[in-house]
């Protein structure tokens, strides 16, 4: 994790938000989604943002993964102004600082697991053989690398979710932001997804998931409950379960076992 | 995003719908076949008619008589009959830009010879005819400058008419009588086929000029000359150079009419042309609307497509696909889609006009300008049809491209 090493040395926090606005415009109605939100991560963290659905979380994980620009405040991506940036410059951001992990895997079909994890970096300019190394890298990360000419449909959702991981992983991103990244998956294959996450945060990535579930809650280092596009509560979470230990007490399930 | 790893991403997913790429592709394959295939047609029709014209022979310039006029009854070109002998060695004498000179003079009649006979045309000419016309003898011999001079009673069949006369002998040295008058057969001309109207060009007999003016015509009146100019870049000026010759020496006045009609093969070769032409511009343009129906096709795929897929795009744009990206992966598919469509197109034109050639007896000619303006056509189709759907694409917000069910 080079590269994120060299984004936060700037002023230590990898991200800083303040006094963020969103507001959308359903017809004559205007809805405001994010009313004036100010966070700081650093890096290294492992967050888990929760809180009902209409409370600003998924439009909080929009903006900041540059998918979407704010009404207004400040953004500050390891020292990046995102809100002055255009919408290629948005894209370079995407492809370069963060990662994706999205609840529904967002693979893409009829394309192989390998093919799917080079996808970040045929928008950047890479030569295709460290195109393949650096995917069989990050698939094996996430103990993939047996499956690579694999397609979704042939993986189960468990194996799928740690594609689309391995995707996030692969241009070496700032952050990674996960957003109900276990909601389609059964306990274990939750309990793996997070281990993963975990083993990940062990080695300095910076996670932000947003989850409704406390148990997945509960692999985070830091908790942020959202309430009506504002931030409720902010604390340490003093009892970090490690997902490792708990796969112990699961049984196996047989779909993971197939080969 | 390097054109390689876009043309790969184009072709994987033309390739993963394979049934759709190729029902996309034949509207284009079959608008470029059939441009390629009509403009090969008319190309050949174009051959056919340059061909037909050659035939007449090469540089030619005919002189006919003008009309007569009887008590206020014009009778039509040809009817006067102001043309001599004369005029047509004066013509080969005086005007530098001729070559040849041949008078010709026409007859016909019931052919007699042994126990068979036919009925023909007879045309008497000067020696320089077969040079005029680019006829050859087959075999025998033409008449020379003696027998014109001396009126000899010989003549040179056509082959159709030594087929009839002569099914299973050889012409050579028999006599043949053309309406009572006994000729010799000293040769047989090379077969030439049907002429631009359709007329058999072997059913004729050559005479000397002079015999059949003297021995079948009632008139010492030519019914055309036949002129050669040296170059086909000196045919306007043999005719201007005949007109002033021939005026001269009918002397006609200066406010007065010719007597006579020069037509110069280039005239009927230009009209001809100009209407071949015409022929080839109408069947390419019925050929290129199909070419065009076959273009929206793509760009109605292609907006399928980029619906269908409004969650892939969602997808690369999350990872990093700028717009500009996006819509030049939709217009590569396009344009792949368009560019093999037009090379199969272009194939299938080939193989067609080929066919229409071998079964239809009719030339047809593919040419390079064809292919190149069939392929370009193609291409062009595939950027134009296939930018409005990759600009859709490109512009799609990527949250709700990733929200797409």
């Amino acid at each position: 994790m080079i590269d994120s090493n060299n984004f936060s040395s700037s002023n230590g926090k990898l991200l800083k938000v303040e006094h963020l606005v969103k507001k959308y415009k359903l017809g004559e109605v205007e809805v405001h989604a994010l009313r004036g939100l100010s966070i700081e991560v650093e890096r290294g963290e492992f967050v888990a943002i929760m809180g009902a659905s209409g409370s600003g979380k998924s439009t909080f994980m929009n903006i900041i993964g540059c998918l979407d620009k704010p009404t207004s405040g400040l953004y500050l991506l390891s020292g990046i102004d995102v809100g002055k940036l255009s919408k290629d410059e948005l894209a370079e951001i995407r492809n370069r600082k963060v990662g994706f992990v999205f609840q529904g895997f967002n693979l893409l079909s009829r394309t192989s697991a390998i093919e799917n994890v080079e996808l970040p970096l045929l928008y950047s300019s890479v030569t295709s053989k460290i195109r393949r190394e650096k995917a069989l890298e990050s698939l094996n990360k996430v103990g993939l690398g047996d499956r690579i000419h694999h397609y979704p449909n042939q993986l189960s959702g468990g194996q799928q979710q740690r594609v689309a991981v391995a995707r996030a992983l692969v241009n070496n991103p700032a952050i990674i932001l996960a957003d109900e990244p276990t909601g389609n998956l059964d306990s274990r294959t939750s309990v793996e997804v997070m281990n993963i996450f975990q083993r990940l945060n062990n080695e300095n990535i910076t996670i932000i998931l947003v989850t409704h579930e406390p148990d997945i809650a509960r692999f985070a280092k830091r908790h942020i409950l959202f309430r009506d596009g504002k931030i409720k509560s902010d604390k340490v979470n003093k009892e970090i379960r490690e997902a490792s230990e708990v796969l112990k007490t699961i049984p196996l399930i047989d779909d993971e076992e197939e080969e | 995003m390097k054109i390689i790893n876009i043309l790969s991403t184009a072709f994987r997913s033309l390739y993963r719908n394979k049934l759709r790429s190729i029902l996309t592709m034949l509207g284009i394959i079959i608008g470029v076949a059939a441009v390629i295939t009509m403009l090969a047609i008319g190309q050949g029709a174009q051959y056919s008619v340059k061909e037909q014209i050659n035939a007449l022979g090469t540089n030619v310039l005919i002189v006919f008589p003008g009309s007569s006029q009887q008590r206020g009854v014009r009778k039509g070109a040809g009817t006067m009959t102001t043309l001599t002998d004369n005029d047509a060695k004066a013509i080969l004498d005086e005007c530098p830009a001729v070559a040849y000179v041949s008078p010709v003079t026409r007859s016909g009649g019931q052919i007699i010879a042994g126990n068979l006979n036919w009925f023909t045309a007879i045309d008497g000419v000067g020696i320089d005819y077969m040079a005029i016309r680019n006829w050859s003898v087959e075999y025998g011999e033409f008449f020379s400058e003696q027998d014109i001079k001396s009126a000899a009673k010989v003549c040179v069949l056509g082959s159709t008419v030594a087929k009839n006369l002569f099914p299973d002998s050889d012409p050579i040295d028999k006599n043949i009588r053309i309406r009572n008058v006994p000729f010799k057969v000293i040769g047989v001309l090379t077969s030439k086929g049907q002429n631009a109207m359709g007329q058999d060009q072997d059913d004729i007999i050559l005479a000397p000029y002079t015999t059949v003016l003297r021995r079948l015509s009632r008139y010492p009146y030519l019914r055309q000359i036949l002129v050669s100019a040296v170059s086909s870049k000196e045919i306007p000026v043999a005719q201007r150079q005949i007109e002033e010759l021939l005026r001269m020496r009918h002397k006609i006045q200066s406010f007065e009419p010719d007597d006579f009609t020069i037509r110069n093969q280039t005239d009927i070769a230009n009209a001809a042309t100009k209407t071949s032409k015409a022929l080839t511009i109408l069947l390419a343009s019925i050929a290129s609307v199909s070419l065009l129906v076959g273009g929206i096709g793509i760009m109605n795929i292609m907006l399928v497509s980029v619906t269908e897929r409004t969650r892939e795009i969602g997808i690369r744009m999350s990872v990093g696909a700028k717009s500009k990206d996006i819509l030049t992966q939709f217009l590569i598919e396009a344009m792949v889609l368009s560019l093999i469509g037009g090379m199969v197109g272009i194939l299938f034109g080939m193989v067609a006009a080929q066919l229409i050639s071998n079964i239809a007896g009719w030339p047809t000619f593919v040419t390079a300008f064809s292919i190149f303006l069939s392929f370009g056509f193609s291409i062009l189709v595939g950027i134009f049809f296939g930018f409005y759907p990759a600009r859709k694409a490109a512009f799609l917000d990527p949250i709700d491209a990733l929200r797409y069910e």
